[in-house]
């Protein structure tokens, strides 16, 4: 288990994948597993953050604020149809969670899998460590290595599904419709809707839309600031090495383990495949205004899955600028997962399950 | 049909039309707030 910790280490400070979270991931799993150390003893200091900050749901809660102060919600609310995307693009987790409970996973097992799809690290945390905890750490490492691995994961399933006609269609340039007034309210409408419909997630999409609301009232810079720097660095670091020192090797170390790997590669991978699917819909209905390629962008690895989105609609066609297009989809894809986790953990709530 | 097929499916399908369905209401809110407060050119 020490050499998987390592292994971590390896994957996040050499091949820079996700580094802020495996690193501290890794170094969590090493001290948890060297015998006799205590730390993940009550009143250990891994414990204590385990405790205080993944238990409480504390700590990815915060680290969503600083996500929300960072997220531009422009090019989603230029376009709001977009937002669609971000819902297509949460398939994954669904299927994946039949899939999981197919192969013998149980129910609330087969929850923390499925969560993998939402490509948010955050919310598979949150809802792993709740429902799920003994699968804590495989769900996140799962979850921050296929996120990094999108870049990979993404084009081949892209170039499979469209064809060049789609592949080359321009979308108009998105123009400026968006008043201040209406960016400071869509936080706030936001929040409400979503927790009346499914209050289980407002903490989640509070927190985020917090984060938001704080960027775009323009007057809280030092507190934006704060969220998007050092709140996020601070809690980003203790929660790494909290989830590594809940990778036991007794945990860990099973099948099981390489099975929830192997289905968060497929959750990613049927979330484009479903985003690219609901953009060739879209193509069609619009009369072929839409590229399809904007599909895969419909999760919530922001801003990687736009990027690839750009760079593939640019390979076909090098006046296509996708981007903005895609980032509308990408960050609907943020309030799309998070979202889609509400609704099942209301639905499990419902079925008596927790 | 197994109890956890019948879950699976379940949340399924209310997990995946929910959500689609709350984020087209929430575009038709979108919409309706740009309406209320369009943009002013200066």
């Amino acid at each position: 288990m020490i050499g998987i910790g390592c292994v971590l280490l390896y994957l996040g400070i050499k091949k820079q994948l996700e580094p802020l979270l495996l690193a501290p991931i890794g170094f969590g799993a090493v001290l948890a597993n060297i015998p006799l150390t205590g730390v993940m003893e009550p009143g250990g200091f891994l414990r204590v953050l385990y405790d205080g900050g993944v238990l409480t749901e504390l700590f990815p809660l915060l680290i969503f604020v600083g996500i929300g102060a960072m997220t531009d919600f422009e090019p989603l609310l230029e376009n709001p149809r977009i937002l669609m995307f971000g819902a297509a693009g949460q398939f994954g987790i669904f299927l994946t969670l039949l899939l999981a409970i197919a192969l013998g996973f149980s129910k609330l097992d087969a929850l923390a899998i499925g969560i993998i799809g939402a490509c948010d690290g955050p919310t598979a945390i949150y809802v792993s460590s709740t429902y799920a905890p003994h699968l804590l750490g495989s769900v996140s490492v799962a979850a921050y290595s296929y996120m990094s691995l999108v870049p990979i994961i993404q084009p081949p399933i892209m170039r499979f599904l469209t064809t060049e006609a789609e592949k080359r269609v321009v979308m108009a340039t998105v123009k400026k419709t968006v008043s201040k007034t209406t960016k400071i309210l869509f936080p706030v409408v936001v929040t409400v809707f979503t927790a009346l419909i499914a209050p289980i997630g407002a903490p989640l999409m509070g927190m985020l839309m917090f984060g938001n609301l704080m960027r775009e009232s323009g007057i809280m810079d030092r507190l934006v600031k704060t969220s998007s720097n050092e709140l996020a660095n601070i809690v980003t670091l203790l929660l790494g090495l909290a989830i590594g020192a809940t990778m036991q090797a007794q945990q860990f170390l099973k099948l099981q383990t390489l099975l929830i790997f192997a289905l968060g590669f497929v959750a990613i991978a049927l979330d484009t495949v479903m985003g690219v699917l609901f953009g060739k819909l879209m193509y069609a209905v619009s009369g072929g205004k839409i590229n399809p390629l904007i599909g895969a962008a419909g999760i919530s690895a922001f801003p990687m899955a736009a990027r690839v989105v750009q760079i593939e609609g640019q390979r076909y066609n090098k006046k296509n600028h996708l981007l903005m297009h895609a980032m509308g989809a990408n960050t609907g894809g943020q309030i799309g997962s998070v979202m889609a986790a509400a609704i099942m953990l209301s639905v499990v709530k419902g079925l008596g399950l927790v | 049909m197994s109890d956890s097929a019948i879950f699976g499916i379940t949340l399924t399908v209310v997990g995946m039309s929910g959500t689609m369905f709350t984020l087209w209401l929430l575009s038709l809110l979108i919409t309706l707030l740009k309406k209320a407060f369009p943009r002013m050119e200066n």
